[in-house]
């Protein structure tokens, strides 16, 4: 494909969906969502077949549901802006260019599942931002207050530890203690921040909630596919000849996106950040972006045939060995473990057949560990050594 | 004796324990690390074990318990960065200041540390000085960045 082509390309499919970055009015799709019944936006909100954006993809109207029906006093809405994942940073350009739609969405929520405060928990990393998002919640404050809706919002700041991005070690995190994931269940919109009922929510996931109810949920399920409906916020880098953030429809194949974003000599698409799946050239027109192919929270990083497979892996795992919170055992050795072990087999000090045992170790870690931190880690890891074994073992 | 930045920061904040990640980030923001005397009086402000506070502190990054200077440089190691070139990065900057990924300059002005993605991959390689993002650096522009901090400081 000429870059003519790429560039009409992408201008079309960007065309199919403008919700994230577009213009509009967000008091008044709180005014719309304060005239509403409670139980009508959680309708819609599951009509819109929503999923969550941080790459879990659990049904979001189903998520408030859940939390609607415990019976509190004290409920609380998070926002999860703590996106650490390799590849990931779409989050930073939708709160630095469209926070009103992340807090109008933050507020839909605590209508209608009933909640009194919220928290956007943002990453130390984008702590330059920090003040002016500040700023924002303070104005919506008095807009809530204006409005009589009884609620109130505020920033809190990570520090610099990716597995805060998990829920519930966000939440541990929130109230003063080691970023240490809980056991689930309990579920957070049963027992969440400071044990009381919480919807947490990514920040695309938010955003979505504002322009869903703007628009109705139709136009949002209309786009995508049966399992995969509406636009997803992408962030692109690697070796592609586009970066940056795009929104674009669920459901494309890896083929056509290489197709627009690649140079022309991609080997290989890393899906989901370090923690998702490593698709090789002889899969791309197979594999569906969204969530009946490989899920992704957003991220795309695309390898030509320059680059070492070997070195792709061994930075991953260098960062989950750091990363892994300690906690539980499968995970603080398993990281360690596997890292050591390409290593050796690199270095000639284990032989080959040696890599099926780290294979297995990782599958072991998909089942034993405590969250998602552990239990993702065969995804990279069984992927690129399946797919690029001569990279790895030679 | 108290610490004034640790009164200022529970002034502000208070001393429940939802507000213990606040008050630490705020003295770090002030004094760049917890010193052991600071977490004890963390401890005792807060009515709980030194013991936990260091063992919140140890677990992230930016709340550091080691000694650092008044500018913390972190220069991003995760792939995409990794694939632009840190390494040129990393070089430069310790042929510049010194000092090796890890430590201090001897005039605790510039700490060196490699840090985890920081969500600027397609703008790689990207380093944080304290809250600072700079994105697209070449060796050239890492060390005239660094270079800039020098001057403020001499001004």
């Amino acid at each position: 494909m000429d870059n003519n082509t790429k560039q009409k390309k992408l201008a079309e499919l960007q065309g199919k969906v403008n919700l994230i970055f577009s213009q509009i009015d967000c008091v008044k799709v709180l005014d719309k969502a304060l005239a509403m019944d409670s139980q009508k936006i959680i309708e819609d909100v599951s009509k819109s077949g929503l999923r969550g954006r941080g790459g879990a993809g659990f049904n979001t109207g189903m998520k408030w549901k859940g939390a609607a029906e415990v019976k509190d006093d004290i409920k609380y809405v998070l926002c999860n802006a703590d996106e650490g994942e390799p590849g990931t940073f779409k989050d930073r350009r939708i709160l630095e260019e469209q926070a009103d739609k992340v807090i109008a969405g933050m507020a839909i929520c605590a209508k209608a599942v009933g909640a009194c405060e919220g928290y956007i928990y943002l990453r130390g990393e984008y702590n330059f931002m920090k003040a002016k998002l500040q700023a924002g919640c303070d104005r919506w404050n008095k807009i809530f207050s204006d409005k009589k809706l009884n609620f109130k919002m505020s920033v809190r700041s990570g520090s610099g530890a990716y597995v805060c991005g998990e829920e519930t070690a966000l939440m541990e995190s929130m109230q003063g203690n080691r970023g240490e994931p809980r056991n689930k269940p309990p579920f957070p919109v049963v027992e969440g921040f400071l044990n009381k009922p919480t919807v947490i929510n990514n920040v695309e996931t938010l955003a979505y909630v504002t322009t869903i109810i703007n628009d109705g949920p139709e136009k949002f399920s209309s786009l995508g596919t049966k399992t995969s409906m509406g636009g997803k916020v992408f962030s692109v880098s690697g070796d592609a000849e586009v970066k940056g953030i795009y929104e674009l429809p669920l459901g494309m194949t890896i083929q056509e996106f290489v197709d627009i974003f690649g140079d022309g000599d991609t080997k290989a698409v890393q899906v989901g950040g370090a923690s998702g799946s490593c698709v090789p050239r002889k899969n791309f027109d197979k594999t569906i972006i969204g969530f009946e192919g490989v899920p992704t929270g957003g991220s795309m990083m695309l390898f030509n045939s320059s680059r070492s497979m070997y070195n792709v892996l061994r930075n991953y795992l260098e960062f989950f060995e750091e990363e892994s919170c300690g906690q539980c055992t499968p995970c603080r050795v398993g990281c360690q473990q596997l890292l050591k072990g390409i290593e050796a087999i690199r270095s000639g000090e284990k032989p080959q057949e040696y890599l099926a045992e780290l294979q297995k170790l990782a599958s072991t870690m998909s089942i034993a560990s405590k969250c998602g931190l552990g239990q993702s880690l065969a995804n990279p890891f069984n992927t690129i050594t399946r797919h690029f074994r001569e990279e790895i073992c030679y | 004796m108290i610490n004034k930045n640790l009164t200022d920061a529970i002034a502000l904040y208070g001393k429940t324990r939802e507000n213990l990640m606040p008050v630490m980030q705020y003295v770090v923001s002030k004094e760049n690390w917890l010193s052991e005397n600071t977490l004890e009086e963390i401890a005792a402000s807060f009515g709980i074990s030194p013991a936990e506070v260091y063992g919140v502190a140890s677990f992230y990054t930016f709340l550091d318990v080691a000694p650092r200077g008044k500018y913390v440089i972190r220069v991003c190691r995760t792939i995409s960065c990794d694939m632009e070139g840190k390494g040129a990065i990393i070089s430069a900057i310790s042929g510049f200041l010194r000092v090796k990924p890890g430590e201090t300059t001897p005039d605790s002005m510039f700490s060196f540390l490699e840090t985890n993605c920081m969500g600027w991959c397609h703008e790689g390689p990207a380093m944080l000085v304290n809250e600072d993002v700079h994105t697209k650096l070449t060796p050239e522009k890492a060390v005239e960045i660094i270079q800039g901090y020098i001057d403020r400081e001499k001004q």
